[in-house]
This record gives structure tokens, sequence and C-alpha cells, in this order.
């Protein structure tokens, strides 16, 4: 183990030519921690370095940003003197090994890279993707990915207010786990990673060290083969307890000016924080690393860098803070360790017992990392879809009830009820709308969030499905009255060596920074999981959006159950019946072909900015964004959620039924109103295409006149689904 | 009403029942660390819900041994009234306050969602409220909700009018489709045997502003304020 070669490094993943240059930047043959780190600096998971060069191209900037990408979370201005903090990550490798503890590490990783910051947490949301529901294994990785999540953010006590979960077999062999917090901070008070002052103290707290996760992030960046299960020693082992203790004492110790620069220590553990620590601020470490609080016996020094134990954290203190700070920290029972100093070397240095085990120098570290602008084509382009090219239902509100009880659309009641998502006090919407909704404690303002992805799309589509990713989360914080603020993102894809899936990653990125940009939307965070494959066999491309937007008044808000019979139903927007890789196409037709819908980003701000401007001026009583399963499954939940029906009289002659009911046009919402002739009157006036088509009432959803189903009926075929999948053996 | 929320490592509905009983009774609580040893001078003290000690052993098991318990039994014995919320009635139980267990749900799963529960009298500070058979709509959220006690427990604790709730369904039936967890009788929340120690699983907290979509916990924390005011 202890002797350092070609075969050794490409043992850590590093190829010929990293190793190579390694060997330049230390002039000698590297000691075996060394290699360590710098395998686990250069893997993909830690240096991006397949992604970083089209990252750049994302707007990241706008009034309302303190903090973009780079930071262990993206920071926004919401006024009153706070700051939201968010990001999004994935933990879909770890989870597919091991669903439970998979997916908790992945929620408490996230939080910590909240409170990092200076925020409490106050949401957490999640995506979540699982190969079909025949697949043997599916079952099992969804009650253990639930139950991760949920035994992790109900124990540390921050709401789970949210997500969305869909099911294709492109995810049979990966699962994707992506996990959002949302926490709040005073804008004045956000802490950040760059170590400064020669001669601070480096202080590591929180949970012990042991041999758990070692290697994890260079797990993150290569494919799965059939004996992936065997990586199963390389998922770390969540304690929600002990983050908890850990969050109290480090927002209790935010509290003082004892801290100059705090670190998380997430994937890539002592290493990635250490190296990050000294690069942000341009100076060295120098740690004694016997001095660090370990579980085991015997650590190497070696085992101590690249474990990847949960619940901890490195901080820089301002000099003679150390015994305030301990004695917080032993208050909440946690371990506190001085482990080092700054120092002005421009090297992280290391000891073991006096020994010098590593002396790296940072800067050519971090600014070496390798970027391969990796080779691409773009995805073919589809032909568009002619709806006469789709069948009629003899019944379209049987396809439609088909629909709703279908794995991709039927409720999702069974796992958010498993989240604790009131705790904290100031849940404002329940799980089940287009955002979710926390108050702002102790004000009447509001933070919404969301996360989506259409996958299909972004298959079909690169550049148009990461448009619409971006176009539907904006709409989903629309349609709660909310203003969006900025976006997160998880983009998760196969691997970037072939040139079919980095032309998926291009488009995808490509189609989010127009989307983006045009939508004053800018990304402040995010993550890239590549290498979601197995056995050659890739994901859909999925770059999951995770919005925020914010509520200046909790009582202007609307959601999206029918309030009353009697009320107009209007439609907003351009329908012209798309079917193209629709919802509606793959799960009745068993088909996935045509273009996906095009996506108008200049529509939607019309649109978008006509509806938001409608619910804040109290003029809209519900609302609701039309997406999958198109405009008849946007009322079909409507009246599910209430219990009253609707009679949609009123449908557009010039287009096949079945395209009108399930096309998946953009840019389209639902809206009910009880004064239907002002807000057209409005609509008009700003050329917003509006449409009164139905009202509301009844027991019974009707369309056209004669065809008609019980709401009843609708809703216990999508409430059943889930349940029933999830007890059978 | 001088009040203290006991604070145990892990606890995590301290700062909503908090802000439930400042809403009450215009005061805030004393916020007491589970090292302390003694309580100031209180009218009533709540042990909150949450995960004291991560849960770890048993819910409330570690809780009960915490420095502050035996200073909070002193209280129960001198009649102060205590309530002990999700967690909190775990550590009742665990302590001995209150009789019995609370298992690991029937369906094996977290539950967090509104059920129903019918006040059986109205005749306590903390019910005080309320009407008698008063079927409210308050949130749960535990792992651990499924009460247990041996027969004559059970027939003791009905006996004696100890048992403050019962699960129901929407319309007050107390039958097994209104039990979420599988608690013996529909048993969420049982009094010791003078009434003034209260253990109940479901959160009245959450439900105490038009924002959590419910306010049928209001009438507890006021009642709770009006009561101990006489």
């Amino acid at each position: 183990m202890s002797e350092v070669n070609q075969e050794t490094a490409t043992e850590h993943g590093l190829s010929a030519s990293e190793y190579e240059t390694m060997l330049s930047i230390m002039g000698r043959t590297p000691l075996i921690t060394e290699l360590g780190i710098f395998s686990v600096m250069w893997s993909e998971h830690c240096s991006y370095k397949s992604s970083r060069k089209w990252l750049k191209t994302l707007p990241t900037e706008g009034p309302q940003v303190i903090c973009g990408p780079g930071e262990n979370a993206g920071v926004v201005d919401i006024g009153d003197g706070l700051a939201a903090v968010f990001k999004i990550e994935s933990h879909n490798h770890p989870s597919f090994i091991e669903p439970y503890q998979g997916a908790a590490t992945g929620v408490g990783g996230i939080m910590r890279d909240v409170f990092t910051m200076g925020a409490r947490p106050v949401a957490n949301m999640n995506a979540l993707r699982f190969g079909s529901p025949d697949h043997p294994k599916t079952r099992h990785l969804v009650s253990g990915v639930v139950a991760g999540i949920g035994g992790y953010g109900n124990c540390i006590g921050v709401p789970t207010v949210g997500g969305e979960t869909n099911f294709d077999p492109a995810y049979n062999g990966n699962i994707l786990v992506n996990a959002m917090t949302v926490g709040i901070a005073n804008a004045d008070k956000i802490f950040y990673s760059a170590a400064a002052g020669p001669g601070n103290p480096v202080v590591y707290v929180g949970s012990k060290t042991g041999r758990d996760g070692i290697h994890g992030a260079t797990m993150a960046s290569a494919e799965f083969d059939d004996d992936s299960e065997e990586k199963r020693p390389t998922v770390q082992v969540g304690d929600p307890f002990t983050e908890k203790l850990l969050l109290e004492a480090c927002l209790e110790l935010m509290a003082t000016d004892a801290i100059v620069a705090i670190q998380d220590m997430g994937a890539a553990g002592l290493t990635s924080s250490t190296v990050e620590m000294a690069d942000k601020g341009g100076v060295g470490v120098e740690l004694n690393l016997e001095k660090t609080p370990v579980r085991e016996e015997g650590m190497t020094p070696y085992e101590i860098m690249l474990s990847e134990s949960q619940e901890r954290m490195l901080m820089v203190l301002k000099p003679g803070r150390e015994e305030e700070s301990r004695a917080i920290f032993e208050k909440w029972e946690l371990d506190f360790a001085v482990i080092g100093r700054v120092t002005d070397s421009g090297h992280v240095v290391l000891r073991m017992n006096g020994e010098l085990v590593a002396d790296i120098p940072v800067a050519p570290l971090v600014d070496a990392a390798p970027v391969y602008d990796r080779p691409w084509e773009r995805t073919p382009a589809r032909n568009e879809l002619a709806a006469a090219e789709v069948e009629m239902p003899a019944k379209p509100l049987d396809a439609l009830r088909q629909l709703l009880a279908s794995p991709n659309h039927c409720s999702r009641r069974w796992i958010w009820e498993q989240y604790d998502h009131m705790v904290m006090g100031d849940t404002a919407h329940h799980p089940g709308g287009d955002s979710a909704m926390v108050r702002i404690h102790g004000s009447e303002r509001g933070l919404a969030i969301t996360t989506d992805c259409t996958p299909r799309y972004c298959h079909a589509e690169p550049e148009a499905g990461g448009k619409q990713a971006v176009a539907e989360a904006w709409r989903n914080l629309i349609a709660v009255g909310a203003t969006p603020l900025a976006l997160t993102n998880n983009l998760n894809f196969g691997s970037p060596e072939r040139k079919s899936i980095m032309g998926q990653f291009v488009g995808c990125v490509t189609g989010i920074g127009a989307a983006a940009s045009a939508l004053d939307f800018p990304v402040v965070s995010g993550n890239v999981s590549f290498y979601n494959e197995t056995s050659g066999e890739a994901i859909l491309p999925t770059p999951v959006i995770g919005g925020l937007g914010l509520v200046e008044d909790l009582t202007k808000t609307t959601r999206l159950a029918f309030p009353a019979p009697e009320q107009a139903i209007v439609l907003i927007g351009t329908t012209t019946g798309w079917l193209g890789a629709s919802s509606y196409l793959q799960e009745i037709e068993g088909r996935t072909d045509g273009a996906p819908p095009p996506v108008d980003l200049s529509l939607e701000k019309i649109n978008g900015s006509f509806v938001r401007a409608q619910i804040v001026n109290g003029a809209v009583t519900a609302c609701h964004d039309i997406s999958d399963g198109g405009l008849i499954v946007a009322i079909a939940e409507m009246a599910m959620a209430s219990g009253i029906g609707a009679n949609i009289e009123v449908v557009q002659a010039d287009i096949p039924l079945h395209a009108w009911l399930f096309g998946e046009d953009q840019a389209r919402y639902i809206l009910t109103t009880t004064d239907p002739d002002a807000m057209l009157k409005t609509a008009n006036s700003e050329g917003v295409m509006a449409t009164v088509i139905g009202i509301t009432g009844g027991e019974s959803l009707t369309v056209g006149g004669s065809h008609t189903i019980s709401v009843n009926d609708l809703r216990d075929a999508h409430e059943a689904w889930l349940p029933e999948y999830m007890a059978a053996p | 009403m001088r009040s203290a929320v006991i604070v145990f490592p892990g606890s995590n509905c301290d700062r909503d029942v908090a802000v439930a009983l400042e809403r009450a009774s215009g005061v805030a609580p004393a916020m007491v660390w589970h090292r302390e040893t003694s309580l100031p001078p209180v009218d009533f003290i709540v042990l909150p819900g949450g995960f004291s000690y991560g849960d770890y052993l048993r819910g409330g098991a570690i809780a009960a041994r915490s420095p502050v318990m035996r200073d909070v039994e002193a209280h129960a014995q001198a009649g102060v009234p205590i309530l002990g919320i999700c967690n909190g009635f775990q550590v009742l139980t665990e302590i001995g306050l209150l009789p019995g267990i609370l298992m690991r749900n029937a369906g094996l799963k977290f539950i967090c969602r509104d059920v129903h529960v019918a006040v059986a009298d109205n005749e306590t500070a903390f019910t005080a409220g309320y009407a008698k058979d008063q079927v409210l709509r308050i949130p749960v959220a535990h792992n651990e909700g499924n009460y247990f006690a041996d027969e004559a427990t059970l027939d003791a604790l009905e006996d004696d009018g100890r048992i403050a709730f019962r699960y129901t369904t929407p319309q007050g039936d107390i039958n097994e489709a209104g039990n979420p967890n599988g608690s013996a009788r529909n048993i969420a929340g049982i009094y010791n045997e003078t009434r003034t120690v209260l253990g109940l699983m479901p959160h009245p907290e959450r439900v105490v502003d038009s924002a959590h979509g419910g306010t049928d916990g209001v009438a507890l924390f006021d009642g709770l304020v009006k009561a101990l005011a006489q």
C-alpha cells in the first residue's frame, strides 16, 4: 500500500497524464497520503474537470445575489436584513448501494453545506428518480430512500416540505437521490471558507473520524458494474442526532465573532476541507493528524485524510478564542480539537506524531487540476409528432384516470407522510402543491421552493429540456404567487467520456443558461453527478432545477385546490395540442417519440408575470401550472385536491380532443377567479392569451358536455397506486 | 403564567411550543437546558417533542435520566402541571410519571399527518378550553406512538378518567379506522393519577396559527393560561 507508482495511481483513479502532472508538481515520488489527496481532489466529484468549461457559461449574477457558485451554497438577499442560503446535491451512488444511509447522509451533507454558511436550515426538498416499478430492486430502493430522508430530516427537526419522484427503466441500475436545503441567515453574517491569518488555530469539531466512506468521492466518479454492491463499505453512516448538536453548536458559536472561516467535511472529508480553505485564502495549513479525534485505533494518516465520516466541520478561529469556543462544543457534547494552524507557506503540511506524511503546494494542486474539453456530439433533432399520428382514445376521461393512477402521476402522499413536513411551525403550504411554502420565522413573508426536471424532454432534445426544467421551476414559483429569485441545479448524467452523453450535458447546460438569463433567474449553486450508468446503460439526462422564490405577504398566495363552486376556470397560454414526448404518449400509448414542446422564453415571461400580478392583486382564487399530462391533468389535480368538480365547456375545435386535453404546450396555467371579465380584459391589454374554459362545481369532471367522470373515482385511483405498490410483497 | 420548556440534546419542537406558549400567555417561557439541576419558579412545565438523544436505546429513555428531571419529578409531586408532547410523552413514561410505553407504530413507518382526537372531558387545566367530546384536528409526527399497557392498567386508566384524548375518525368515531398507529384503545393522551401530568402524542403547538392550516391547539394553551390564573 505504501509504494507509489503508476500502478497505485491508476488504482486511485488517476490517468497516466494526471499522474505525470502530479509528479511534476511534487518533484519527487509522492507519499501514499499525498497520492490519496491528489486522487480525491482531482476526482470528477471534487474537480468538476469535465463540466467546468460549460458551467462557466451559466448566468450567476443579479442584484439579489450575495454569493454565487463556488462556496458551500448560494446566497440571495430576501430583504429585511435576511438572506436565503440554498443548494441541491446528489447522493446517487451511495443510495443505490445502501438506500437508507445513502439518502440519509445526502440530506445530512446538504444541510451542513447550508449551516456552514451561518444559516439555520428551514426546509428540505428532494428530487428522486427510481427504476421501473417492475424491477426487482425498485420497491426496496423506494422504501429505503424515503425512510432515510425522513430518518435524517425528522430527527434533526428540519421539515421536508416537498419534492418530486419519478420512475423510468433508465434508472434501474442508477437511482437518483438529490437533496436540497434552504436556510435563512442574517445577510451581514454569512460565513465563508477562506482561511486567513497565519498562526490562527485550525479546529476540528463534530463527530470522530472513522474508517467509513474512504474513497466515496472516487466512487462517485466512476461507473457502476455488476459488482457495485461490493462498494458498500464506501457508504457513510449518518447520525442525525450528532448533526443536530453540531448545527446548534455552530450557530451558537457563529453568534460570537470568533470564527475566521468554516468549511464542512463532506466529500473527500478532511482533505477537501483543508485544501479548499487554504486555497481560497491563499495560505498554507499545517495539521498534526494525531490530534484528530478518531473513532478507531490505529488509523493511518491516509485513512484520516480520506475518511468521509459524517457530521464534522473544520474551522479557523481568531487567536485566543479557543476556550470560549471549546466551551460551546463541550456543552453540546461534541469533540473540539485544535489540530493545526494557518501558515504563510502556501503548502498543506501534514504530520503524524512528528513524522511528515504530506507536503503539497496548494496552488498547483488546485490550479493544475485537470480540466477537460470532452468531445461531444449534438443529440439529433427529432421530428414533430402530429396529433393525428396518435390514436384518439374512445373515452378520453378513462385515459385520464389511467394516467392519474400511473406510477408517474399518482399521489405522493405515501412518501411525504413519512417526512415531518411541519416541524419548526412555519410550513405555510403542505406538500402536494406546485411549490412548497415556508414562512420566514416571525414574519408574514414566505419562501417558495420547488424542484423540477422532465428527463424525457432532456433525452429527446437536451437544450429544450434544459430550458423547460428552468421554465417549469419558474412557473411553479409563480403559481403560488412568489417572485422567483434564483436557482440551484443538480446535473445528473451518464459518463462524460462518451460523446453522446457529453452532448446531452452540453445541450442541457446551454438550455439552462438561456432560460436562466431570459427569466432573470440566476444559478447560485449546484452540483454535477456524472457516471450515472451501469454496465454501459446511462440514465436519462436529468438536470434537476431547485428554484427559490420570495413572497412578501403570505395572505396573497395561491394553492391549487378549487376553492368553491361556481368559479370561472381560466386557461392562460397558447394550446397547440403538443403530444410529442408527452406523458400521455408514454403512459397510454407506450411511445416516447416526437420532439418535446418548444419553450418560448419570452412567452413564459409575459404569461408568468401576468399570473403573478393577478395573484398578488387578489384576483386569483386558485392556480396550477400545466406540465406533465397537460391541462386536463392540471384541472383534475385541482378538483381532487378540493373534492369540487368542474365543467369544461369550451374545447378548442381545431385541435383533436385528446391533444387539447393531454398536450404539453409550455407557458400555461389554470386559474380560477370570481371575476373572469376583469381578468380577461387585463390579459387582453397585456397580450396574454386567456380563455374561460369552464366553471367549477358538482362532483364530476365533465368535458365538452359528453365526457364525464366522478372526482371521487379519480381520487381513489390517484391515491391507491403507491401504497398498494409498496405494500405488495 | 410562568412556564418552562425543558431542552434536551435532540429536542426539536422546543421553539415551536415556546412560540405557542408566548402567544397564549404573553410571556416567553424559560428554556431550561437538561443539565440544570433546578427549575426557575414556574406554574407549568413542557417536555417538548423531538428526538432527545437521537432516540438511542428507546425514545425518551436517556432523557429521563437527565439531571433536570429530578426537579421535574419534584414539581410533579408538588402538583405543578406538566405537559409532555410526543417525545416528551415518551420521557414521561420512561421516568414513570405515566404508565405504559409507546411502541413502534403498527405500520412500521414514521407518520406525519393530521389526525382527529376526541377530548374525553374538560375538567382539567389542559382541556378547560374545550368542550367534552369535542373532536379536534391535530397533526401527529412520530415513529413510536403506539401506546401500550397491560389490560389492568388500561382498565384503571379508563375507570379513573385518565384517558385524556382518543384517536377518532373525522366524524368522531373511536374505532380502528381512526387509529393511526395501533395504540391500545385508541389512546392519544393520558393523565397521571392526579390529572396534573399529561402525555400527548399529537402536536397541539402545530395548530395555533391560521397559517398552520388549523387552530385546534389554541384552546389547549389558552385554556391552560386561564385555568392556571385562577
